[in-house]
């Protein structure tokens, strides 16, 4: 499902890879933690699935595209079919919790009818259900978060990233992010999590891809945090 | 091709939302633009209202040829036919003795003694052959052919060209040549301005609402789905404008013919000007929107496009 191949990226010379030569392979259904300390390469590993950046060097395909063939002009439709859960949730300000879910259907140019029944179904696998009409401004961060994850599955991806999506949220809130998207996973959607919560990665047992300084150190099934 | 027509029914609903959401920064751009399209529809009216003056000035004007009594009628043939044949002739009348005396009686008919003062067996009019060229400052192949010595022994007289009315003519035609070209280039230069304000407005828009262009990309949006209600947007700040400058127009002229004592202001004839305005009012109404849309789109256009450019960071 993703395939990452002796994968560099470089920003500057002085300040050495980002990432250095790192190979990942996750199947698909797959639920994958990506682990590491602030500066370990998490960030630009998503960065570089979402395409807001290329390799230095490697190979990249996601869910068959190949990303040496992809063209500016395909990158949109790329990200539409996957799935993407930033920390800082990248809610549209100005839109409520049920236009902000709705703008993803209306990216893949779905009809009214289409988001008037999937975004109410999708909101209640997120426990939002009642608060369609709040502004983002109106919820709490884990609220925000699980808008965040319902705006990214409502599309019913075969790939969802999670940047850190419990970094901003208090540890009940953290949980509530995490069972959704072990529900999403079970429903068939290959979920890569990155995160630096030690509990989380130690209860949910899963397999856990460790990066030190741009490099995959470990690489573990039901594995702990461990550095 | 559903989903083209769902999208582009979104775009259109988005940037009409972003419209309502954003008024306070529209209103400087379309007052530029009110300003704009009513320089540009004063223009066409007035111009217009001065080529009608003209045109009524100019058809009552035309060069007169008298001949000698003893001009044969294969003579006054030929000639015709001569000048039938020059380039800037619009047409050219003949008439005899009798029929110019005929003339003369109904143009005097009120002045009885001067009706009697000639009568038809004392005729002294000679037969005419009136002139009416197309345009009346460039008579002078007419003149010199008139002038030729052959066409020459054949008048009674010199030709008439009008006097000095063809100097006022000429003063006439050289000053809405000069208002016209004044017009056109306050058009451009409003158009530009105008087109610099949207163009601005629009940066502004977009630097205000960065993130949320940000996120839109970040979710896959194409660069037409987030630039088209932009587009959108200006269009109607072009539209809207253009309805006002219509609107602006006509209370002109409403006002002005039912205030205005005199029914024309300097050369402008208010009436005609009233009158053409009104009969032409829903094509205006559809060139001033036409123009306003135009001028908004592209500029929203340009604008967006330094700002939408697709930055895949290497």
């Amino acid at each position: 499902m993703i395939l990452l191949d002796r994968v560099t990226k470089t920003y500057s010379k002085a300040l050495g890879p980002a990432l250095n030569r790192i190979s990942i392979h996750v199947e698909p259904k797959e639920f994958v933690i990506v682990v590491g300390q602030s500066g370990a390469g998490k960030t630009t590993l998503l960065r570089l699935l979402t395409r807001e950046e290329r390799p230095t060097s490697g190979k990249i395909i996601v869910g068959g595209i190949d990303y040496d063939k992809l063209r500016d002009k395909e990158i949109p439709m790329l990200r539409r079919k996957i799935g993407v859960v930033f920390q800082d949730f990248k809610l549209l300000p100005n839109r409520n919790v049920f236009e902000n879910v709705a703008f993803a259907l209306e990216l893949v140019g779905a009809s009214s009818r289409e988001i008037k029944n999937t975004v109410p179904r999708v909101l209640e696998i997120v426990n939002l259900k009642g608060k369609e009409k709040n502004m983002p401004l109106e919820l709490s961060g884990g609220e925000r978060q699980r808008v965040a994850i319902a705006r990214a599955i409502v599309r019913q991806p075969k790939i969802l990233i999670a940047d850190e999506p419990t970094g901003n949220l208090d540890p009940k809130h953290a949980w509530d992010v995490i069972k959704v998207l072990e529900k999403i996973n079970r429903y068939g959607t290959t979920v890569l999590l990155t995160t630096h919560n030690v509990e989380i990665v130690n209860k949910l047992k899963r397999r856990v891809i460790t990066l030190k300084a741009g490099r995959v150190i470990s690489d573990r099934a039901n594995a702990n945090y461990h550095l | 091709m559903k989903h083209k027509i769902i999208t582009f029914f979104r775009i259109l609903h988005n940037g009409t939302v972003n419209f309502l959401r954003n008024i306070s920064i529209a209103v400087a751009a379309i007052a530029v633009m009110v300003v704009t399209l009513t320089i540009v529809l004063l223009s066409i009216v007035v111009n217009a209202t001065f080529g009608n003056t003209i045109n009524q000035i100019t058809s009552k004007i035309d060069i007169s040829v008298y001949l000698k009594n003893n001009v044969s009628t294969s003579q006054t043939k030929t000639l015709i036919n001569q000048l039938q044949h020059l380039n800037n002739v619009q047409s050219v009348q003949y008439l005899n003795k009798e029929q110019v005396l005929r003339q003369y009686e109904t143009q005097n008919a009120s002045n009885h003694q001067l009706a009697l003062a000639i009568s038809e067996s004392s005729n002294p009019l000679p037969a005419t052959i009136h002139i009416k060229p197309l345009d009346l400052n460039k008579i002078s192949n007419i003149k010199s052919f008139l002038d030729t010595p052959s066409v020459a022994t054949l008048q009674s007289n010199p030709p008439s060209y009008s006097g000095s009315l063809q100097t006022a003519i000429n003063n006439i035609a050289h000053a809405t040549d000069v208002l016209r070209k004044l017009g056109i280039i306050s058009i451009i230069v409003f158009a530009f301005i105008s087109a610099l304000i949207i163009f601005n407005t629009m940066q502004m828009a977009i630097f205000n609402r960065r993130d949320e262009i940000q996120i839109m990309r970040l979710l896959g949006a194409s660069t037409n789905y987030i630039r088209g209600p932009f587009i959108v947007e200006s269009s109607i700040y072009g539209a809207l404008s253009a309805i006002l400058s219509v609107i602006i127009i006509n209370s002109i002229f409403v006002t002005a013919s039912s205030t205005l004592q005199a029914t024309t202001l300097g050369l402008l004839d208010i009436n005609y000007a009233t009158s053409y305005f009104d009969s032409h009012f829903w094509l205006f109404m559809v060139l001033q929107v036409i123009i306003g849309v135009a001028i908004g789109s592209i500029s929203a256009g340009i604008a967006t496009r330094r700002y939408l450019k697709f930055k895949v960071q290497n």
